[in-house]
C-alpha cells in the first residue's frame, strides 16, 4: 500500500465509529461595544502602532504630512491605489514587479486593507486593489495602511466572514515583534518595524 | 548539550526524574524559567479575562477539534483535492524518516543547499535538519529563539518560546561570540538583541530561494494553511522564495473556513497573551505573482493515527501547540523543558510523547511528571484533560510493566519523588480522585469526615505499604470550583 492509502485507512480504522459532536458556537459574534472606530483606534495603538483619524476629505494631505515628516520620498506603490496619495513623492510602481532589492531600499509602502478587526486592532490585507502582493507590505521597513472606516468589522468572525480564503491573506496587528528574550515584546525584527495607520471616517 | 536525536525524543534521554534532579539543582535555570513564566500567565490572564465567552470559544475550540478527528479521513481527502486544485503537491509520510526523505528530495531536485526555515514543531519531531545536513543541506532557522537555540547548538526547551531557560545576558554573550557582524559594544537591551539578529537573517531571507515551514492550521473545504507569528521571519519565508515545503501533521487540519475564527481568537491568547499575535499569513496553493509559485504539503502521520486510535489519548491531538500548560504547570516551572527528553515538554509533552514514542525509555515515566493539579486543564484552550490522560496513561504503563521492568522502576522513582513530600502529596491526591479504582478505606481520625486507604494503586502501591494515605475526597477543591464555579 502506499503512504496515503496506509495513513487513511489507519486513519479510517482508528475513528471507526465515533461520533462527530454537534459545534456550539455559542460565542461572541459581534462587538458589544458601538463604536467601533474608537475601539480599533486604541487596540492599534496598544502595539504601539501610530494611529490618526481624518475625514476622508483630508486624506491626501495627511498622507503627504506624514510622509514628509518621516523623509520618507522612495515609496513602494501596489496597484490600484489612489494615485492622489502619492503626489510629491516618488511612486515606485510594483508593474513590472519590484525586486527584493528595490523594497528593501524603499522608503516605505503606503497600502489599503480588504477588512480590519475592531476587537483585536487588526488589518488584514488580502491582494486586492491597493494592497498588492504579499511582499510589498513585508520587505519595506515602514508601512502606511490607509483604513476606510466601512472597512472595520467588530470582531473576528465579523472578519473571517467578509474575507474569501482562497485569497491570500496578511493579519497584521502592529508592528513586527518578538517575545523571546524573557518574553519581553520588542518592536521591530524582519517585519516593518513601524506601523502609521491612518483611519479614513 | 544537543546531541542526537530520533525523531520525537532525544536519544539516551533518561527517564525524567533523573533528568528532573539535575535541573532541579540548577538555580539559575529555575529563575530564568519562574520570570519568564510569571510574565506570561500574568499578560495571558489580562486577556483572556477581557473575554466573558472564553468558556463558550473554549467548547467551541474543543468541539471542532473532536468533529474533526471523528471524520479526519474525509477531511484529508478533501484537503488533499483542494491544495492540488490550487496548484500545490500533496505529499504523505507514514513516518519521520519517510517526511525527511520526502523533504530532502524536494530540496535537492531544486539545486539549491540552503534554505530557510520556519519555527514547526513538527519538523523539529521529525529531526529535519540533521536529515537535511547529513545530505549536505544547511538549513537556517530564522525565528529568534529557534536562531539562539542553533547559534548555542542547544536544545528548545518550550513550545512558543524555545530559549525561555536562557536570560538576556546570555543569549547578549552568545550574540557577542557567534553572530558574524555583532557589534563590539552590544548590550542585553532586547531591542539590541533583536537588531543583530534582523542584521543577520536579512540577506539571508532575500537571496533564499527555498522555505520549510509547518502549519499551525489546514482548512479543509478550501485548502487553506495558515501560520500565526510574531516577528515577520515566518512571512519572509512563505512569501519570498519560490519552493515552499509545508510539513504539517495530519491532526492540523479544520474543517471549515469559519471554524479559523475560533482559533484565531484562543490561540494568541493561550500563547503570547496577545488579542492577535503580529502576523498571520493565509495561503491556499499558489498564487500567480504573489509569493511561491511551487508548494509542496507533506502531511505527517509519523505515530499520529495510533494515538488517534486511543479514546482517552487522542484528546492530546486536539492540541493547538500554545504552551499555555507549560506556563502554568508547577513542575515544568521547577525542571524545565529539557527534562521531558522531547521536542514536546511539559503536560503536553508528558502525554504526546508515550503516545507517539511509546517504545522510549523516557516515555515510560513521562506521564508520571506531574502532580496532577489540573492546573493545566484550566487553562488549555481546547479543554484538553490532561490530568485524566495522564492517570490512562499511567496505567497503561503500569500494565506494561512486566514487559519493561526499567520502566516501573522509573516509574516508581517519581512516585517517590511526588509522594515524598506533603506539597506534592497534597496536589497528587487529584490521582487518587481521578481513578475510578481506589479502595475504600477506613474512617479518618485526622481527616474527618473522610476515609484511610491502605494501598494506594498503580505506582504508589509501594509507598503507602509502608504507611497511611489519607483518602482524597471524590473531587479535588480545584476541580469542584471548576465545575461548579463556572456556572455562576
Ligand atoms: S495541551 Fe492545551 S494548553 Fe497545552 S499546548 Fe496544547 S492546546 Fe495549549
Amino acid at each position: 500500500m502506499n503512504a496515503r492509502d496506509e495513513i487513511l485507512s489507519r486513519v479510517r480504522k482508528a475513528t471507526a465509529g465515533v461520533q462527530a459532536p454537534e459545534i456550539p458556537r455559542a460565542y461572541a459574534q459581534t462587538s458589544p461595544t458601538p463604536d467601533l472606530l474608537t475601539l480599533f483606534a486604541e487596540r492599534v495603538a496598544d502595539y504601539r502602532a501610530i494611529v490618526h483619524q481624518v475625514p476622508a476629505t483630508d486624506l491626501a494631505t495627511t498622507v503627504r504630512q506624514v510622509l514628509a515628516v518621516r523623509n520618507a520620498t522612495r515609496i513602494a506603490v501596489p496597484d490600484g491605489l489612489p494615485p492622489g496619495w502619492t503626489t510629491g513623492v516618488t511612486a515606485l510602481s510594483d508593474t513590472p514587479p519590484l525586486t527584493p532589492a528595490d523594497l528593501k531600499d524603499c522608503d516605505g509602502v503606503i497600502t489599503t486593507c480588504a477588512v480590519a478587526v475592531a476587537e483585536t486592532g487588526t488589518i488584514v490585507l488580502d491582494a486586492g486593489p491597493g494592497q498588492g502582493r504579499r511582499a510589498l507590505s513585508l520587505v519595506p521597513d515602514y508601512h502606511l495602511c490607509v483604513v476606510d472606516a466601512a472597512k472595520i468589522a467588530g470582531t473576528v468572525p465579523e472578519a473571517t466572514a467578509r474575507l474569501d480564503p482562497r485569497r491570500p491573506q496578511t493579519w497584521i496587528s502592529g508592528p513586527s515583534a518578538t517575545s523571546d528574550i524573557e518574553l519581553h515584546r520588542v518592536e521591530g525584527v524582519h517585519g516593518p518595524r513601524t506601523l502609521e495607520v491612518i483611519i479614513a471616517t | 548539550m544537543s546531541g542526537e536525536r530520533t525523531d520525537v525524543v532525544w536519544l539516551g534521554s533518561p527517564a525524567f526524574p533523573k533528568a528532573a534532579e539535575k535541573a532541579l539543582a540548577d538555580d539559575r535555570l529555575r529563575g530564568n524559567l519562574r520570570n519568564a513564566t510569571t510574565t506570561i500567565r500574568g499578560k495571558r490572564a489580562r486577556v483572556v479575562g477581557e473575554r466573558p465567552d472564553w468558556a463558550e470559544l473554549r467548547d467551541a475550540g474543543a468541539a471542532i477539534k473532536d468533529a474533526t478527528l471523528a471524520d479526519l479521513a474525509g477531511h484529508l481527502e478533501r484537503l488533499e483535492a483542494e491544495v492540488t486544485a490550487a496548484g500545490g503537491t500533496v505529499h504523505w509520510a507514514r513516518d519521520a524518516a519517510e517526511a525527511n526523505r520526502i523533504v530532502t528530495g524536494l530540496v535537492k531536485a531544486t539545486g539549491e543547499t540552503e534554505v530557510v526555515k520556519v519555527k514547526s514543531m513538527a519538523t523539529q519531531e521529525i529531526g529535519l535538519n540533521e536529515a537535511l545536513a547529513a545530505e549536505g543541506v544547511t538549513a537556517h532557522e530564522t525565528d529568534l529563539a529557534e536562531l539562539i537555540v542553533q547559534l548555542a547548538d542547544d536544545r528548545p526547551s518550550h513550545i512558543l518560546v524555545p530559549a525561555i531557560h536562557r536570560n538576556r545576558a546570555e543569549i547578549r554573550e552568545l550574540f557577542a561570540r557567534q553572530v558574524p557582524g555583532a557589534p563590539a559594544d552590544l548590550t542585553d537591551d532586547p531591542a539590541a538583541l533583536a537588531e543583530v539578529a534582523r542584521r543577520y537573517l536579512r540577506e539571508r531571507f532575500l537571496a533564499a530561494r527555498v522555505a520549510i515551514s509547518g502549519a499551525n492550521f489546514m482548512v479543509a473545504e478550501t485548502g487553506t494553511l495558515v501560520v500565526l507569528e510574531s516577528e515577520g521571519n515566518g512571512r519572509m519565508c512563505l512569501t519570498l522564495p519560490e519552493t515552499l515545503i509545508s510539513v504539517v501533521g495530519i491532526e492540523k487540519t479544520i474543517p471549515t473556513w469559519r471554524d479559523l475564527e475560533v482559533f484565531l481568537q484562543l490561540l494568541p491568547r493561550s500563547s503570547t497573551g496577545e488579542r492577535m499575535n503580529p502576523y498571520t499569513t493565509v495561503w491556499t496553493g499558489v498564487t500567480p505573482g504573489d509569493g511561491p509559485q511551487d508548494f509542496h504539503l507533506v502531511l505527517l502521520d509519523n505515530g499520529r493515527t495510533e494515538a488517534l486510535a486511543d479514546e482517552i489519548g487522542r484528546s492530546a491531538l486536539r492540541c493547538i501547540r500554545c504552551s499555555a500548560c507549560l506556563n502554568v504547570c508547577p513542575v515544568y516551572e521547577r525542571t524545565g523543558g529539557h527534562a521531558y527528553g522531547s521536542v514536546y515538554p511539559g503536560p503536553i509533552g508528558a502525554i504526546l510523547t508515550p503516545q507517539l514514542r511509546p517504545d522510549e525509555e523516557v516515555s515510560a515515566s513521562l506521564p508520571f511528571a506531574s502532580s496532577l493539579c489540573g492546573a493545566c486543564y484550566e487553562v488549555c484552550p481546547v479543554k484538553i484533560d490532561i490530568p485524566r490522560a495522564l492517570i490512562h496513561l499511567r496505567e497503561k504503563a503500569v500494565d506494561a510493566k512486566r514487559g519493561h521492568p526499567s520502566a516501573e522502576r522509573a516509574a516508581m522513582k517519581l512516585a517517590a519523588w511526588t509522594l515524598g513530600n506533603p506539597r506534592r502529596l497534597s496536589a497528587a491526591q487529584n490521582v487518587a480522585s481521578l481513578t475510578a479504582r481506589l479502595p475504600l478505606g477506613r474512617p479518618s481520625r485526622t481527616w474527618p469526615g473522610r476515609r484511610r486507604i491502605k494501598r494506594l494503586p498503580g505506582p504508589g502501591r509501594a509507598w503507602s505499604r509502608t504507611r497511611d494515605v489519607p483518602s482524597p475526597p471524590p473531587q479535588s477543591f480545584r476541580r469542584w470550583w471548576r465545575e461548579e464555579g463556572e456556572e455562576q
